[in-house]
């Protein structure tokens, strides 16, 4: 750093920080969809379709986890409903 | 029985034909009798970097179609002793590399060399995907930077479910990781991803870092292996990863700020 440097406030611009988050995330999401059998983002789609029927959600409020264990697997299915999610009758 | 060393990244760019040269010269000069294949076909480049442009007469594609034999085509290094190359084809379709031909040829060399070194193309197309299939061990070329190590993750996916070890349910691919172009007072200012970061992310052995130097264009232009240049900062740390990769246990450096003399630190430069 430069006499002149010592003025600025170098940490603003950490971007660096920035980078890791967002890495850190992606490649959660990009390991999870990588390990699981094939159909997991056709089954995404098929329970976001069905749960629309009922109650308006996002793509992003499902959510598709499918972990291997030694001798059983486990899917896991996370939907998350809107805090007034409007009864359809 | 030889073994054969993958250098991928997915990203292209990162260092990854600088480092096959580096690391294939490394393992010669510590007497393993070494080949490094180039594997880009369509875009060979490991010859300007070994500096055997001129001498390549007969390809890797040329003895997979069985057009030469492999004596015919491995280039022996001017420098050192043990070192050969196997040049890409620079014009055939990248249909010319199959797992059939590609795992013939290892299978011959696997019977004189010791390591061999394959030179991995960018991306997951064929090539790539062919230099990947027969690894024992594989090192992979990292960039501190966002893209790259998301693609070098996705190459780790990959080696895990498309080799042969993975496929044949054998022990898994040995994996390491390289990070290139590393520099210290980026990492230090919070501009650039460090070691550390990088390594939490991935979360494979750390085979080396090398800082971002001028030695490795310089090496390239002159087309002498890095390595050699012992005086430089990317040489040494090349050479320490070599050290690493053969089982010794050595300290990183370069991964601190070079101290500056008085005047440089008041003026910048």
């Amino acid at each position: 750093m430069s006499f002149f440097e010592i003025f600025k406030n170098t940490k603003k611009d950490a971007s660096a920080s920035m980078a890791k988050e967002r890495l850190q995330i992606i490649v959660a999401h990009e390991r999870a969809t990588r390990d699981g059998p094939d159909y997991l983002p056709a089954l995404q789609r098929d329970i976001l379709e069905v749960v629309r029927r009922y109650i308006s959600i996002n793509p992003e409020d499902v959510a598709v986890n499918f972990d291997s264990l030694d001798d059983y697997a486990i899917l896991e299915l996370n939907v998350t409903l809107p805090e007034t999610a409007p009864a359809q009758e | 029985m030889a073994k054969i060393i993958v250098v991928t990244s997915g990203k292209g760019g990162v260092g990854k034909t600088t480092t096959s040269a580096a690391i294939a010269t490394g393992l010669a000069m510590r007497g393993y009798k070494t080949v490094v294949i180039d594997f880009d076909v369509g875009l060979r480049n490991l010859d300007l970097v070994m500096g055997c442009e001129r001498r390549v007469v007969y390809d890797f594609v040329n003895v997979i179609n069985e057009e030469s034999n492999l004596k015919q085509a491995l280039i022996k290094d001017k420098r050192i002793a043990n070192l050969f190359v196997l040049p890409a084809s620079q014009t055939r379709d990248k249909e010319a590399l199959t797992k059939e031909g590609v795992g013939r040829v290892l299978e011959e060399l696997r019977e004189s060399f010791d390591y061999i070194v394959c030179d991995s193309p960018a991306g997951i197309e064929k090539g790539a995907l062919m230099a990947l299939y027969y690894a024992d061990e594989a090192i992979i070329v990292t960039n501190p930077e966002i893209s790259s190590v998301r693609d070098s993750d996705r190459i780790l996916g990959i080696l895990q479910s498309k080799s042969i070890r993975a496929e044949q349910d054998l022990e898994p691919v040995k994996e390491y990781l390289l990070l290139s172009r590393y520099d210290p007072e980026r990492v230090n200012r919070g501009e650039m991803l460090s070691v550390g970061d990088v390594e939490e992310i991935l979360a494979i052995p750390l085979l080396g870092v090398i800082p971002e130097s001028k030695a490795v264009l310089k090496a390239s232009n002159q087309g002498i292996p890095v390595i050699h240049d012992a005086e430089s900062d990317a040489g040494q740390a090349y050479a320490d990863s070599v050290d690493r990769f053969l089982g010794k246990d050595l300290p990183h450096r370069f991964l601190e700020v070079q101290k500056k003399g008085l005047l440089k630190r008041m003026f910048g430069g």
